[in-house]
């Protein structure tokens, strides 16, 4: 294991290719283009935005304000977060040609996933960037130095659960079903549409044990929420725990690998 | 000096899962507990069992062998893509793997792009790639249609360009897998005459193929794998012949096998009809003779006053075979017994090619013979000094009957037996034939010399 993780770096010239590879063929032969990367989080914020605002708009607390910018802040994240998981579950599989055919770095193929989810994220943040303009929202520069730390920390857990999923997957192919689900229970279960002040008390515990909690917090101080990051302490527990969660899924990764190039 | 390939002692074992575990969920898995369990295969199938060899640099090896004989798997294995359960392989220098052309393209982008990705992904630095696009390029004849993205690529364009970048990896040992098989014509040549200058490069190939005639043209060395094991290895020529020997055996197996079944059949057809009470007065006892003597249906009738009671072909070695070459003598023995002392006796013989079509059709009488007495138990060898016949499978029609025609025993193709040759020639019959030239036409000195 540790001889393959060691290997890795020596494919970023790959890695870094097959990323731009997927983010050109993911909009070619549409007429926008590279645009639907803005215009997708952005058709979601509306949605939602009309769904707390207009069709409900008692549910949420009036220190909210603007309550597009705050969804706004988790709802990109998450998005990245998700598509991640549900792309890397089918990555081995429509994969399969490279495996069996090809002489290849198996865990690329996830790793890639994650990572033109999160250039996506990265297209989608110039609309938080006009969000913020336009509400005139004070940014602290020392609390925007956590974002980074932010991502980081959002990457590694993502890749280790991507590659814990791709690999399980191609072992049990209905995992991909099973996920769509269970990231929708997820999704209502991160404060990200709600604050995490807005959740019953005895609920608390169970919502800390979720990484995702701490991540949307985290986004939301360092853009939302005015003050100093509060979060840190949580933020950097999950920082040991994404290490955890990435060192786990290419262990299980690397010890199903050899079963790859047979079952996919 | 260090062999390019070594390979020592390697097994691979397939697991075969249950069918109940094709649809096996995780759902299923977790409620039952059983997830470790699951993922434990039910049954294991060999595809390689203790296989050694070594490929010295820029040796040209052929792996040859039947469908199924793990051939597939053991050039997997030399490129990495599978791990061997046991023994140990160790390849010296840059791999480059053609078992699939193109695999890896994206249908997507340009030709252009995909040039790109695929030379990275076989190991090549965006540099190397840049330094021999041209060369790529100019090799697949893709110069016009390098843009386009490759959904639009004909197959043969998808292939050429898939062939031209695994090439241009420049390794220095290539692995082949029957990929050779796919493609025009002018790709082939191609293709081969990208292996000739590899050779001259001095470089290693391992080529897995079913075409004996490259191995035989091409490689220096020949395994021959069967059913997981080696079979025969070392000199390509005599590999190729063993293998050929035995493929011909199992084509005998086959044959006979074929031939006491069809012998089976007509046999109690047989029983059946006579097993009738009003058919011994039926002068036709067994089965009705077709009504066009020349369409091929098989069977067998007649009223076995003389009846043929075996039917033997002898090979040139003088035992009996299904297999013969070109130019063998060989012998069709009829064992016939006339249940009664007869005057009038006609035996004869016919041989069919696989479409039905009559090669060839005699009897004794058409030859002059002309029947005087025949009692008792007899033996009727028809010999043909030189068999020429081009390559292919034949059927023999067998009949003893009157002389006008009634018969006694017809056995119609119920014998078959296969002609080899090593010139593909075609058509229904071979004359005996040379070439001769005027002296201004002259051809290169052959490798064996030509026998027809």
């Amino acid at each position: 294991m540790w001889h393959n993780l060691a290997a890795l770096p020596r494919y970023r010239g790959l890695i870094q290719t097959l990323v731009v590879r997927d983010l050109k063929a993911r909009y070619r032969g549409s007429v926008l283009g590279f645009f639907w990367s803005f215009i997708n989080p952005l058709l979601l914020l509306l949605i939602y935005n009309f769904v707390f605002s207009t069709v409900m708009p008692g549910v949420r607390p009036a220190d909210l304000e603007p309550y597009a910018l705050f969804m706004f802040c988790g709802i990109l994240p998450w998005t990245w977060f998700s598509s991640s998981l549900l792309e890397s579950s089918s990555t081995l599989l429509s994969g399969g040609n490279l495996i069996k055919k090809v002489l290849f770095p198996a865990e690329v193929l996830p790793i890639v996933t994650v990572l033109a989810n999160m250039a996506h994220f990265f297209l989608g943040l110039p609309i938080l960037v006009a969000f913020l303009v336009y509400y005139r929202r004070p940014l602290d520069p020392v609390e925007l130095l956590w974002f980074p730390v932010v991502v980081a920390v959002q990457l590694l857990l993502t890749i280790g659960l991507a590659l814990l999923l791709s690999a399980l997957t191609v072992h049990f192919r209905d995992l991909k079903d099973l996920l769509g689900n269970l990231l929708t229970l997820w999704f209502f279960a991160t404060p990200i549409i709600y604050p995490i002040s807005q959740a019953p008390d005895y609920m608390r515990w169970a919502m800390n044990l979720n990484p995702m909690t701490h991540l949307a917090i985290s986004y939301q101080e360092v853009l939302f929420y005015v003050g100093p990051h509060g979060h840190w302490r949580w933020l950097m527990s999950l920082a040991v725990l994404a290490v955890f969660v990435f060192l786990l899924g290419y262990f299980v990764f690397d010890r199903l690998r050899d079963s790859f190039a047979e079952e996919v | 000096m260090t062999p390019a390939i070594d390979v020592v002692n390697v097994s691979k074992v397939y697991r075969r899962f249950a069918r109940q575990r094709q649809f096996a969920t995780l759902k299923s898995a977790l409620l039952k507990g059983s997830l470790i369990r699951d993922l434990q295969p039910d049954e294991t199938f060999p595809a390689l069992r203790g296989v050694s060899f070594q490929v010295p640099k820029g040796c040209t090896y052929g792996v040859i062998g039947r469908n199924g004989s793990g051939k597939s798997t053991l050039l997997k294995c030399v490129a990495g893509i599978s791990r061997p359960s046991a023994g140990s392989i160790t390849v010296d220098g840059r791999v480059s793997a053609l078992i699939e052309l193109g695999a890896g393209f994206h249908p997507e982008i340009s030709g252009r792009e995909n040039v790109f990705i695929n030379g990275i992904m076989l190991g090549l630095s965006k540099k190397d790639v840049e330094r021999r696009f041209d060369e790529i390029v100019e090799f697949a004849e893709m110069q016009d249609f390098i843009d386009a993205p490759v959904k639009t690529y004909s197959s043969g364009m998808y292939m050429r360009l898939g062939f031209a970048v695994a090439i241009h990896v420049d390794p220095e040992v290539l692995l082949v897998d029957e990929v050779l098989a796919v493609g025009d014509q002018g790709f082939t040549i191609k293709c081969l005459d990208k292996f000739a200058e590899f050779r001259r490069k001095n470089k290693t190939i391992l080529l897995v193929t079913h075409s004996l005639d490259l191995v035989e043209k091409f490689c220096d060395q020949a395994l021959w794998l069967d059913k997981g094991q080696t079979k025969a290895e070392g000199e390509s020529k005599r590999v190729v012949a063993s293998y050929i020997i035995d493929v011909e055996k199992s084509e005998e197996q086959e044959l006979a096998k074929a031939e006491s079944a069809r012998l089976a059949a007509t046999a109690s057809a047989a029983a059946a009809a006579t097993a009738q009470p009003d058919s011994p007065t039926d002068p036709v006892s067994t089965g009705d003779a077709p009504t066009d003597m020349f369409k091929a249906t098989e069977g067998r009738w007649g009223t076995r006053e003389i009846e043929i009671t075996q039917v033997s072909l002898l090979g040139p070695d003088g035992q009996p075979g299904h297999v013969f070459h070109h130019g063998d003598s060989i012998r069709v023995r009829m064992q016939v017994r006339a249940h009664q002392p007869t005057k009038d006796f006609v035996f004869g013989l016919g041989i069919f090619n696989a479409d039905g079509v009559c090669c060839y059709g005699t009897n004794t009488y058409l030859e002059e013979y002309d029947p005087d007495e025949f009692s008792g138990e007899g033996q009727v060898t028809f010999v043909v000094d030189s068999l020429q016949l081009v390559e292919g499978t034949y059927r023999l029609d067998l009949a003893a009957h009157k002389l006008d025609g009634y018969p006694y025993d017809y056995h119609r193709l119920l014998y078959t037996f296969r002609v080899k040759s090593r010139t593909k020639d075609v058509g229904i019959y071979r004359p005996a034939h040379r070439w001769e030239f005027s002296p201004g036409i002259r051809f290169k000195a052959p490798d064996a010399p030509r026998t027809f």
